[in-house]
Parts: structure tokens; C-alpha cells; sequence
């Protein structure tokens, strides 16, 4: 972190941003052009992006339900982004209308949209924080008003991990965050790969590159890695679309081509 | 148009096909085929069952949409607003719903088609379009709250900063590359004595003290400002407008834009002038003299390390230490301001003799060292102690008093190489000391051959109680003749010691050693007995037996238990008080003391002579009464009785008068240092009655008195 606490962050719109360019895959206008033009740029470089980002957000669905399957109440959805259709706690209420969910993002117009839309919402909160700063993230007012950390709490990194890069140590941050979590947790990550296609997969990170959140592509050990201290939920870590697919979904003939991996592991 | 031609019987097969198959499908085939046309085309959450269930009503209502057209036209929008609510929002997905329903819907609703499909197309687009303005301008909203919130943040912060600018005790100081002050603070204007706004443009080493100002700028370029060190501290002087000098301690670090390039400077500062003279003072204090202002032992003691300092030593030091002689005397008779007074001009006037190149030193009372490193030789630094005796050589005028002063002076001058700090004090010390001892007012320089018989003298007197205790010592016998008839009358007991180290050393080695350190008592009662016990043991065995003299020494005379000694020494081993002869010097005689112990054991029996008679002064009046039966005659006296025509005369004059009075006063006539027959015959002519020396008999061992005593 360079940026020491007490400055606040300058908001560059003529910046891309993860977070829109995110909603422009998935259809949604919440962008700009300078999001749009980036995300375009990246669909040329793969043009599926759009239905990666659609199985990466069907991976999110799944893993949210199966949370609930296992009778994990409680959402923290790190690098949630801005809200869209199919949002955790939609997903959730579907099953458990009191499901807790605690939204926390960096980007400050996600959070500050996500809030304008959760305001009346008794059982969300949104948290503007880094996921790099696990205790101080943790220790948020708003979200130890919604989640009980005593309780098993399905902790989501979905499309995130890969914004943060060697130097922030993701298996350390994450094994920050199991240490917090209670006995029968679950912690769903989805992984952006090099494995599988490598010239598209380094143009992407080029293009990132120049974006406020820079992407870290891994490998599938170093993605497995990132489980330490959790045990591994079937069928562990897998291409993305391959995760415990719905019986109706479709799963692709080249999974590797969605450039993603996924996995789910419970805090033993 | 050929390739629509071959595609149409596809198309009407297909349009035959479904009414034969279901003249009216219903809802859930509907929405079944639907949801198969449309899966994947947007973004939704929904599987595709859940899909299916999904468009179940919306393929109702289209199914039941009226014939009228401007109806069956807004049961289309309706359906074609609720696909963009269901987030479907892809152009593709409304192309294939128009395909997949234009496809489905039956027959009898014909008419109807084109409106339904219309209005859903356009309900749709509608939708899509409001829906895109709301998301845009929510998202403006948070964009624009967001950034309100970072700016708000952003001036809070920028104020907290400001406020710590402003108000921060430190002087703060925000220039340009080039040393140009952007900004400064109150408590930087307050310490330079300028208000802000005057400060702003200045140049920063315009405000550093000239003297300062090139190390300042040098450190701050080379290091800082090319990345070598991103902060350095440092104290330097700053000059404030009205002219104080005051020193500052500075904190300069570069501030790097994005690249890590230099952009701007922030210096930090404070005003530790105060501090500064504090320090200053203490450390004055610390290493100088309170009474003269020189520098005192500790500074002394710091050059004089340095000079010895490993990575650059001094090839060649010398060193002058001195004292001045009855500075004690002064002091006690004329009061310590007097005293002090003394020593401040003392100091002055040394000050003026020694001169810059050297440090002079007030180490404490009246020493006084000057040191002075890279000498050239001893020469330079005896030149430099007859300056400093030159200096004191006129009076000084103290409180109305002309006082003569002069300082002795131990002179050192060694190279550095193969000795040490210590090492020089040591020999300063002793220098001085044997300058004294010369007699004042002078120098002396070290020597080392000197030193070594001190050091080894010093070694000696250490080891002697161990030697009396280990039994170290022995006696030896000189004869005593009569002079008439050469018959063995007595011997002197001589005492020696048997060093382990350096063998047989003889009385003079050691006794100047054991009557300083007292000894010499111990000693003396140890000989006393041994004699005694030898005496009887010759008694025993020959039947009869030599006087014994024993040498008695000034301290032994003088000591309370002579009597008991000697007496202890008598019983202790059963010898005759007769048999006994004590020797002692006319000084050990003067006083009324000794007298008195004498006169008792001469009543005792024991034979008293004097010895070396005439060499030391005698109180002949007293010597008249004195408990003594003889004398003994130097040899410096009889020396040159063996001269072959006839002795010198003087010598001649002396002993005759001295053999005179010792036979007027009823005392026998011991010579001694007889040598020669010549000698012998001559003394004996002038009534001596005893002879010792060589002619007689060496200082020997028991058993060679033994063989005299058989014959
Ligand atoms: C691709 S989106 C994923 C959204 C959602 N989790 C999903 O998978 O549908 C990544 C999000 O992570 C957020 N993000 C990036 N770096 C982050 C960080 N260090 N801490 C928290 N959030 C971060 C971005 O702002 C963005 O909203």
C-alpha cells in the first residue's frame, strides 16, 4: 500500500474500471466510455469475454447456493462490484429471505451506487474497503452489525484475486481472512488463467495493465494455493464452467477457453 | 434473392408442420421453444428451467393478445418491456424472440402478428432505452457522489495538513528544486525573523551562514536531490534578517513525483541555538579548567589517546610534565586565593611559553603537562622546558606579595610506536619526580637505564617480607683479630640474601630498601637470633666462642623493643650477654631513647661499639657518657696506610686523633678494611687493638669461622 490510510483516494473516471467494465460484459450501461472502450478492446482480444463473464457470474450463483444447500446463512462478497442482475443476496433470498450479506468493494462508485440501491435494505450493508487490509476490513462497524463472525460465513472472492498481485501476497491476505472466519465457513474464489491460452491471456493483462486494477494471472496450483487451511469442496479446483455445473446449463466443450478457474473449500 | 428462394421451404415446412403438430400451442410450449431461442443471448441469472417458468406468463399473455391491432400492439410492448425487466437486454436476444414467436404463434391469430411482434420490438427498445438513461444517470450519480465524497475527503485532509503546516511547532519549508522557497510556515518565519510572505522566493542558502551554505548545498544535491538518500539531517547556522546567528537543525527530503523523479524539497527545521550553546558550554566545561581556562585532564588525556589513535598516529610525541616547587607552602601560608591567583598567572605565563602548536593542560593543584605531538626530539622539548623555567623566572605579583616561583619539569620524548598513553604518564611521572629529587627548578629528561634500576629496586623492596618469611636470608662471618697477637676475638655477622632469581645479593642491595619499608625490624630481630644461636652453637661445640656482632640499624636503635628484642634473642638461645656485640651508627645514638636502652643492656653484659666512627656526626659531649666500649674506624680513614712510604697525612692527623680520644674515653680501637700488613702494622703502632678486612678473613660462610675455632 502506498497510499498511506489517511489520503483519500482520487477518483479518475477517465480511468477504466474493473468494476464497470465488469457491468458492460454483463449488458448493463453503469459505465463509460472510457470503460466501454477498454472492454471492447478486450473483447477483441477474446471475444467470448462476455460469456466468461457470464459463467464466471453463474459460478457465483452456484457457489451461493450451494452455500445455502450447506446452511451458510451469511454472505461476505469481497470485490462485489456493482450491483446487476443476479446479485448475492437476489440469489440468496430466493432460499432465505433473512440471508445477511456485506458487500465491500475499493472502487468508491460501486460502492457509492451499491448503496444508493441497499439503502433501505435491513439485511445488506456496503463497506468501502481493500481486500488487502483484511483486519481493518473486518473490523468495519457496518459489517460486524450484519454478519455474525462467530457463525459459518460464505466468504466470496469472485473475479477478485487476480486485481491483486504478488507483492500483496494473496494466500497470506486469504489465510487472514479464514483465521477470522468460524468453523464450517466457506470460501468460493474464481481465478483469472494463463493455463490453456497463453498469447490472449498476456494481451489481457496487458490491457489491464493500463486500468485501475492491474489483473495477476495463476496457475492452478498457485489458485489451489490460495485454499490453505480450507478443505476442499468436490470437485476442488476446476476450469470454471466445470464447477458443479446446473443440470441445464451447458457446459462448454473447451472449458479451458473461459480462462477462469473456480473452487469452493470449507473451513474445517 | 435466390438464396431466401431455397430457404422458403424450409420456412413452410416448418409453418406447416406446427399448427399440423399443435394448431394452438400452448403457454409452456411456447415459453419452452422461447427460452431455448433466447438462452445465452443477455446476461441473466436464471437457468434455463427457471427461464422457461419465466416467460410462462409473457407467452400467456402473448397467446391471448386481441385481434384489434392497437390492442394486440400493447399486449406486445407490455411483453417486449418485460423481457428488458428481466434483464434481457441484448439486441440478440430480441432478434431471436421475434424469429422463435413469429414462428409460433397460431394461425387463427394471423392478423394479429405483425402488431404483437411490433410493439414488442418497440417495447423493448423503449424499455432498453429508459432502462440504459436510468442506469447511466444512477451511475452519474454515484460517479458524482463518489467523487463529491473523495473532494470532501480530499479538503479535510488537505486542511488537517494545512492546520499541521500552520501550526506545527517546527519550521516547515517547501522549495523548489533549486532551493527557491515556495511556502513557508509561521514557526519557520518566527525562527528567521521574516513573515512569511517575505520568506516565499527566497533562496534558501541565502538564509544558511556563508560558512555553511557550500556543505549545505553540497550535501543536499549530492545526496538528496540525485536519489543517493531520500532525507538527511544536519545542524547548520542560519543567518535571520536582523543579522543573529542561530543554528538550526535541519531535516531536508526530497519529494518524488509518480516517475521517481525529484520534484520538490520540504526542509524541516528548529531552532536549537539554545541547545546548541548549552551543549557548547558543557562540553567547554567538560574538557577545560574552571581556575585558568586550560584544558583540563580529561581533553588532556583525549589528545594524548589520539596521538596513539590506530588509524593515524602521531609518529613522535613528547611530553612536559611539571609542578611547581612549594606551591604547598604558599598555599597553606598565604590562603587559596592567593594560591589560585598564583596559579592563573603561573598558567598565562606558560600559555604565553608554550605557544599554540602544543596543548597545555592544568591536570589539577599545581601539575601542569604540555603535550605536544609530531615532536621532532628530545631537544625540541628540552628547548621548550628552559622556556617554560625562563618564564617563571621573574616574580610574581600577587595581593600585594612578590612571590618567587619555579616548577621542576620531567621531560619525555619517545616515538609512539611500542608504547602507550599510560606508559608515558608513567615515565612523565617519574621524570618530574627525579627532577625534584636533582633539586628543584630544573628538568630532568627520562632515562630509561635509570628507570630499569628503580623498576628492578622497586621489585626488590616488593619481594623482601616473602623472603623473610620464606627464609631467604643467611649470615655470613668477617673475622675480628687482636692486632698484637692476631688471635680471633670476634666475627661480624653480615647478613645476606639468597635471591632465587638473582643470587647472593649483599646488605647493600637491600638494607637502603628494608629500613624505608620498615623491614629492616623484622630483619634485624631475625639476624640478632641467628647470630646469637650460631654464637652458642660454637660455644657448645668448641667450648668457647668468638664475639658476635650484629649490625643494629637507625629504626631498630630507635624502636621501642630493642631491649626485649635483644634480650629475646639472648634467652632464646642460651648465648652469654658477653658474647654479644652490637654495632650501630653515631646517628642511631643522638637522643635520649636509645641511650636509655643501651645503658640497659650494657648492664646486661651486652658490648656496644660504634661504627664507621668519624664519618657521621657525633655528639662528642655526649658520647662521653654514652653506654659504648668502642669505636670502629672507617676505612675511608685508613685506606692509605698502605701507602709505602707513609700514609696521608690527614689520614694520619684523623686517626690518631680519633684513637685518642677513643683511648681517653676508655673505648677500644676496632680497624677496619685491613688489607695489607703494611696497613696492619701501621694501626697497630698508633694503639688500635682490633683489625677486620681481607688480610683477616673474607665475609664467610659458619663452617670457615669453624675451621679458625678448631685450630
Ligand atoms: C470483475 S469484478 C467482480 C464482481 C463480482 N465479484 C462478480 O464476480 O460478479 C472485480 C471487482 O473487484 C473489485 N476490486 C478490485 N481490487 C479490489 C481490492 N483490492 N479490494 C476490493 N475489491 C477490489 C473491483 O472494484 C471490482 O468491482
Amino acid at each position: 500500500m502506498e497510499r498511506p490510510s489517511w489520503a483519500p483516494e482520487q477518483i479518475d473516471l477517465d480511468l477504466p474500471s474493473a468494476a464497470r467494465m465488469y457491468d458492460y460484459f454483463l449488458g448493463g450501461s453503469h459505465n463509460f466510455a472510457p470503460d466501454r472502450a477498454a472492454a471492447q478492446a478486450a473483447i477483441g482480444i477474446i471475444p467470448e469475454l462476455p460469456a466468461v463473464m457470464r459463467a464466471n457470474r453463474a459460478f457465483l450463483r452456484r457457489a451461493v447456493r450451494f452455500a445455502l444447500d450447506s446452511g451458510v446463512r451469511q454472505f461476505l462478497d469481497i470485490g462485489s462490484g456493482i450491483p446487476t442482475v443476479g446479485n448475492v443476496h437476489e440469489v440468496a433470498r430466493a432460499i432465505d429471505p433473512q440471508a445477511r450479506v456485506a458487500y465491500v468493494d475499493t472502487d468508491p462508485v460501486a460502492v457509492t451506487h451499491s448503496r444508493a440501491l441497499l439503502a433501505d435494505d435491513p439485511y445488506t450493508v456496503v463497506v468501502e474497503a481493500d481486500v488487502r487490509e483484511p483486519e481493518r476490513l473486518l473490523a468495519d462497524d457496518g459489517l460486524r452489525a450484519t454478519l455474525d463472525l462467530d457463525r459459518p460465513v460464505a466468504l466470496l472472492m469472485v473475479a477478485l484475486l487476480h486485481f491483486v498481485g504478488p507483492a500483496d501476497d494473496p494466500a497470506d491476505l486469504v489465510r487472514r481472512y479464514g483465521r477470522a472466519l468460524a468453523p464450517g465457513s466457506l470460501l468460493a474464489i474464481s481465478h483469472g488463467t494463463g493455463d490453456g491460452r497463453t498469447a490472449e491471456s498476456d494481451a489481457m493483462l496487458r490491457l489491464y495493465a493500463d486500468t485501475a486494477n492491474p489483473l495477476t494471472a495463476r496457475t492452478r496450483d498457485e489458485v489451489a494455493a490460495l485454499f490453505d487451511g480450507f478443505e476442499p469442496v468436490e470437485p476442488g479446483v476446476v476450469f470454471l464452467p466445470l464447477w458443479r455445473p446446473d443440470e441445464a446449463d451447458e457446459v462448454p466443450a473447451r472449458p479451458e477457453r473461459f480462462c477462469s478457474y473456480a473452487g469452493v473449500g470449507r473451513k474445517p | 434473392m435466390s438464396s431466401g428462394a431455397r430457404r422458403r421451404p424450409a420456412a413452410s415446412r416448418t409453418r406447416r408442420h406446427v399448427p399440423a403438430e399443435a394448431a394452438r400451442p400452448t403457454p409452456a410450449r411456447l415459453a419452452d421453444a422461447w427460452a431455448a431461442a433466447i438462452a445465452g443471448t443477455s446476461f441473466v441469472s436464471l437457468t434455463r428451467p427457471e427461464l422457461a417458468r419465466h416467460l410462462r406468463p409473457l407467452a400467456a399473455r402473448l397467446l391471448a393478445a386481441p385481434l384489434d391491432a392497437p390492442a394486440a400492439r400493447a399486449a406486445g410492448t407490455e411483453v417486449g418491456r418485460a423481457l428488458v425487466a428481466a434483464h434481457f437486454t441484448a439486441p440478440e436476444t430480441l432478434a431471436r424472440s421475434l424469429v422463435a414467436l413469429g414462428g409460433m404463434l397460431p394461425a387463427d391469430r394471423a392478423a394479429a402478428r405483425p402488431s404483437v411482434l411490433a410493439g414488442l420490438a418497440s417495447g423493448f427498445a423503449a424499455a432498453l432505452r429508459d432502462r440504459t438513461l436510468t442506469e447511466q444517470e444512477s451511475i452519474r450519480q454515484a460517479a458524482m457522489a463518489a467523487q463529491t465524497r473523495a473532494e470532501r475527503a480530499l479538503r479535510a485532509t488537505e486542511a488537517r495538513f494545512r492546520a499541521v503546516f500552520t501550526c506545527a511547532a517546527t519550521g516547515i519549508a517547501l522549495g523548489d528544486l533549486t532551493g527557491h522557497i515556495l511556502e513557508a510556515n509561521p514557526a519557520l518565519a518566527a525562527m528567521l525573523g521574516a513573515p512569511p510572505e517575505r520568506l516565499r522566493g527566497r533562496d534558501v542558502f541565502e538564509l544558511v551562514h556563508p560558512d555553511d551554505a557550500v556543505g549545505l548545498r553540497e550535501l543536499i544535491y549530492q545526496r538528496v536531490a540525485t536519489g543517493a538518500a531520500d532525507r538527511i539531517r544536519t545542524e547548520k547556522r542560519f543567518v535571520t534578517d536582523d543579522g543573529r546567528v542561530l543554528w538550526g537543525g535541519l531535516a531536508v527530503s526530497v519529494v518524488r513525483d509518480q516517475e521517481g523523479r525529484p520534484s520538490y524539497l520540504v526542509a524541516m527545521g528548529e531552532d536549537n541555538t539554545r541547545r546548541h550553546e548549552l551543549a557548547e558550554t558543557l562540553t567547554y566545561q567538560a574538557t577545560h579548567d574552571a581556575l585558568t581556562g586550560l584544558a583540563n585532564r580529561t581533553l588532556f588525556t583525549e589528545r594524548l589517546h589520539r596521538a596513539f589513535d590506530r588509524t593515524a598516529p602521531a609518529e613522535r610525541l613528547g611530553v612536559c610534565f611539571l609542578d611547581l616547587d612549594g606551591f604547598k607552602i604558599i598555599n597553606d601560608s598565604l590562603g587559596h586565593p592567593v594560591g589560585d591567583e598564583l596559579l592563573r598567572v603561573v598558567a598565562g605565563r606558560l600559555a604565553d611559553a608554550v605557544g599554540p602548536d602544543s596543548l597545555l593542560a592544568r591536570l589539577g593543584g599545581d601539575e601542569f603537562v604540555v603535550l605536544r605531538a609530531d615532536s621532532t626530539g628530545e631537544a625540541e622539548l628540552v628547548e621548550l622546558a628552559e622556556r617554560i623555567l625562563a618564564a617563571l623566572d621573574s616574580p610574581v605579583a600577587v595581593a600585594g606579595h612578590e612571590l618567587a616561583v619555579s616548577a621542576s619539569i620531567g621531560v619525555v620524548e619517545r616515538a609512539t610506536f611500542g608504547t602507550d598513553p599510560a606508559e608515558v604518564m608513567r615515565a612523565a611521572d617519574i621524570t618530574l619526580y627525579w627532577a625534584k629529587a636533582a633539586g628543584k627548578g630544573r628538568w630532568a629528561t627520562f632515562d630509561s637505564e635509570r628507570d630499569a634500576a628503580q623498576a628492578a629496586r622497586h621489585q626488590l623492596s616488593e619481594a623482601l617480607p616473602g623472603a623473610l618469611r620464606a627464609e631467604e636470608f643467611t649470615l655470613a662471618y668477617q673475622p675480628v683479630v687482636d692486632l698484637t697477637d692476631l688471635r680471633l676475638t670476634g666475627v661480624e655477622a653480615l647478613v645476606r640474601w639468597r635471591h632465587p632469581r638473582l643470587g647472593l645479593l649483599g646488605p647493600d642491595a637491600f638494607l637502603g630498601l628494608a629500613e624505608e619499608t620498615g623491614l629492616v625490624v623484622p630483619l634485624g630481630r631475625w639476624v640478632l637470633s641467628a647470630a646469637c644461636r650460631q654464637a652458642r652453637a660454637w660455644l657448645d661445640r668448641y667450648g668457647w666462642a668468638p664475639q658476635v656482632s650484629v649490625n643494629l640499624a637507625v629504626r631498630e636503635v630507635c624502636g621501642a623493643s630493642l631491649v626485649d628484642d635483644v634480650r629475646a634473642a639472648l634467652a632464646g638461645s642460651g648465648l652469654p650477654a658477653g658474647l654479644l656485640q652490637l654495632e650501630l651508627t653515631e646517628r642511631a645514638l643522638m637522643g635520649a631513647e636509645p641511650t636509655a636502652a643501651l645503658r640497659t643492656l650494657c648492664e646486661d653484659g651486652v658490648r656496644i661499639v660504634i661504627d664507621d666512627f668519624g664519618t657521621g656526626y657525633s655528639n662528642l659531649a655526649h658520647l662521653r657518657h654514652a653506654p659504648v666500649h668502642g669505636i670502629k674506624l672507617a676505612r675511608s680513614f685508613t685506606g692509605s696506610f698502605d701507602a709505602p712510604a707513609h700514609p696521608d697525612r690527614a689520614d694520619l692527623a684523623i686517626v690518631r686523633a680519633l684513637m685518642s680520644l677513643a683511648h681517653t674515653l676508655d673505648l677500644t680501637v676496632t680497624a677496619s678494611g685491613v688489607e695489607t700488613r703494611r696497613q696492619a702494622h701501621r694501626l697497630r703502632e698508633l694503639g688500635a687493638e682490633h683489625g677486620q678486612g681481607w688480610l683477616y678473613g673474607r665475609p664467610a660462610e659458619p663452617a670457615h669461622i669453624e675451621q679458625l675455632l678448631a685450630t
